[in-house]
């Protein structure tokens, strides 16, 4: 938007009261970006009659130096340097009163390695700002500078499937169901057979922790059991993501380490434990050559409006900075919210090397990772066999599926289920690899493939033509627009 | 028990004829493809015996399968697999790894529990076919 710099200076600047944040040099419209800044993008809505280029000043001011008064003691600091700028407002595609606000900030405004201080700076203060409406955190460029002082995933994509011995095919996982209520005995008993059916992984849900039905210390006994019997059953490496949240970080270190002790190669956490103990935990995990998974639980409640919050495609960013090495990202045909471009984004900045900037995908910043590993995408929730060719399309071959209900609820038990899907899986990647249009004839090759597989005929014909297809409420905001040649 | 191991082991036995077809899906990716084989098919044993180095600069798939088949006639009741590797920067290892001869019989793995302290267990897991020393287990 043109609007050029209102910066005061000296005494007007400096005057005991209250100045606009856009007179106080929070608004910079001919900055220069510095390669060693972090850029931030909000989506601000401002007010009515709240000037929108004030709004982004605003922003700037409470993320970084300002108070909503004049105060002198600035003059004892580097003000200049330590102010974060806002240089760019745009209005946002078809959303009135909405913009985009760019914010650059200095590199020395940061602690290295500590997400907990780039997200209390960031988003610590400005979300209920009165003069916004709403405010979103849309996506943030991080210099290399900042990254390096990072360790990033623990393990990786590449390692993790040297360890597991498992290439050329997405992973295949399973939540154990119910997620609550089963003993031990019975929870290992659905591992078992999952496993010996052919996944790869089963995994935890979010809320399984330690409850009366079911004491920690027993579900994992139980559970390495079924993974030991399973590897054999099979000659392959097997997992399960045995959840270690608890409610303090000495206890999840003590499950931590007996998963180890019983020789688990995969734990697991959920994003509400926070950031900080995110990070101990793969810093955990990077010395115990554990592979550690992320559930996403709770990013529902700030990722999912468009309009307030934190896009999901941020949050995948700082927890490949904290370091683990799985994350829930979205299925495109399953159950859970997830535009396939949007999904696409959140995809490319786990496993990519470097994004270049594409809008149509929500990526607004060209983004150097700086050889930190990559992160496995993990897609779950209400997916099955029947859509393994749009799966495969949509999410690419380095993503964990994870079959839940579309296993455990074959009508021939839960082997069958596993084999079903293991080997809809790897037709359809024989397929592609062989040169067929898989996309287009993904009916045909799964309906060859059940010839010789009845539990994949079996699962074909209960969950035909299951699909969502609701409106995704978290769509990027600039469509590519055909052109003609 | 049939061995899991490699991308296609739940698929009916591949002809030489669809192996040809993921070798040369590999080669025109430009990975390097490899012919190994052994008779420990422990899920941790790493190395198999490698039948030569990978195959770089190789243009055609029908040449690995002629390898396959000359191991074949040396190894034909071992584990063979194909595997490619991907030297770009950031990868650097396995891109596709698929078992493409077995023996005949298959008599798969033991789990031994050691009972440790509380109920905790130290399992480990053995093939039934390594008892007998290396090239007499099948």
């Amino acid at each position: 938007m043109p609007d050029g710099s209102e910066k005061l200076t000296g005494k007007a600047r400096y005057s005991a009261g209250v100045l606009e944040y856009k007179k106080m040099g929070y608004w910079e419209p001919d900055y220069e970006p510095k390669d060693t800044d972090i850029i931030s993008l909000f989506r601000i809505t401002p007010q009515d009659g709240v000037d929108p280029i004030e709004a982004a000043a605003a922003v700037a001011g409470e993320s970084s130096t300002a108070t909503w008064t004049v105060v002198w003691t600035d003059r004892l600091t580097a003000c200049e340097k330590y102010r974060a700028k806002a240089y760019r407002v745009d209005p946002v595609p078809n959303s009135p009163g909405q913009y985009f606000a760019y914010i650059a900030y200095d590199l020395d405004l940061f602690e290295p390695g500590s997400i907990a201080n780039l997200t209390a700076s960031i988003i610590g203060n400005v979300f209920g700002f009165k003069p916004l409406k709403a405010l979103r955190l849309e996506d943030m460029r991080l210099p290399v500078a900042y990254i390096k002082t990072y360790n990033g995933p623990a393990t990786g994509i590449v390692v993790e499937r040297e360890r597991l011995n498992c290439f050329g095919r997405p992973l295949l996982g399973a939540t154990v169901k119910p997620k609550l209520g089963l003993s031990g005995r019975n929870y290992g008993r659905v591992v078992y057979e999952a496993l010996k059916g052919g996944l790869d992984f089963t995994k935890d849900d979010e809320n399984i922790n330690s409850q009366p039905f079911m004491h920690w210390r027993d579900r994992f006994l139980y559970c390495m059991e079924a993974v030991n019997r399973a590897s054999a059953a099979t000659g392959e490496v097997k997992g399960t993501y045995l959840n270690v949240t608890a409610g303090t970080m000495e206890e999840m270190y003590k499950r931590a380490e007996f998963a180890k002790d019983l020789g688990s190669v995969i734990i697991m956490i959920d994003l509400v434990i926070g950031y900080t103990a995110i990070q101990s935990m793969a810093n955990w995990a990077r010395d115990n050559d554990m592979i550690l998974h992320l559930h996403r639980a709770g990013h529902s409640t700030y990722t999912r409006q468009r309009s307030h919050g934190v896009s999901f495609r941020v949050i995948a960013k700082w927890m490949r900075l904290a370091g683990v090495d799985h994350i829930h990202a979205g299925t495109v045909v399953g159950k859970l919210e997830g535009d396939p471009a949007t999904t696409k984004g959140f995809y490319d900045v786990m496993r990519e090397e470097y994004n270049p900037q594409s809008l149509e995908t929500g990526i607004f910043f060209d983004q150097h990772w700086a050889s930190l590993n990559k992160m496995m995408p993990v897609a779950s929730g209400g997916i099955h066999a029947g859509q393994m060719h749009q799966l495969i399309h949509y999410l690419g071959e380095d993503v964990v599926l994870q079959f839940g209900g579309g296993t455990i609820g074959h009508p021939q038990g839960i082997q069958a289920g596993a084999e079903a899907n293991r080997v809809a899986l790897e037709a359809m990647i024989f397929a592609r690899n062989a040169g067929d249009d898989y996309l287009q004839n993904g009916p045909e090759i799964l309906a060859r493939a059940a010839k010789n597989c009845t539990p994949l005929k079996q699962a074909l014909d209960v969950w035909k033509g299951v699909t969502f297809n609701y409106e995704s409420t978290d769509a990027p905001d600039f469509v590519v627009t055909p052109t003609t040649s | 028990m049939k061995l899991r191991q490699g991308t296609f082991s739940f698929l009916p036995d591949l002809t030489d004829a669809e192996i040809h077809t993921q070798v040369q899906y590999c080669i025109d990716n430009d990975w390097a493809v490899s012919v190994e084989y052994t008779d420990d098919p422990h899920p941790r044993n790493t190395y198999w015996e490698m039948w030569g180095h990978p195959m770089f600069d190789n243009p055609d798939a029908a040449a690995v399968v002629f390898e396959l088949n000359e191991c074949r006639k040396q190894f034909g009741d071992y584990y063979i697999r194909v595997i490619a590797f991907d030297s770009s920067h950031g990868w650097e290892s396995i891109k596709l790894s698929f078992i493409v001869n077995r023996p005949k019989d298959e008599p798969g793995f033991h789990v031994s529990r050691d009972e440790v302290k509380g109920r905790s267990m130290r399992y480990s897991i053995k093939s039934y076919a390594t008892d007998k020393p290396e090239g007499r287990r099948y």
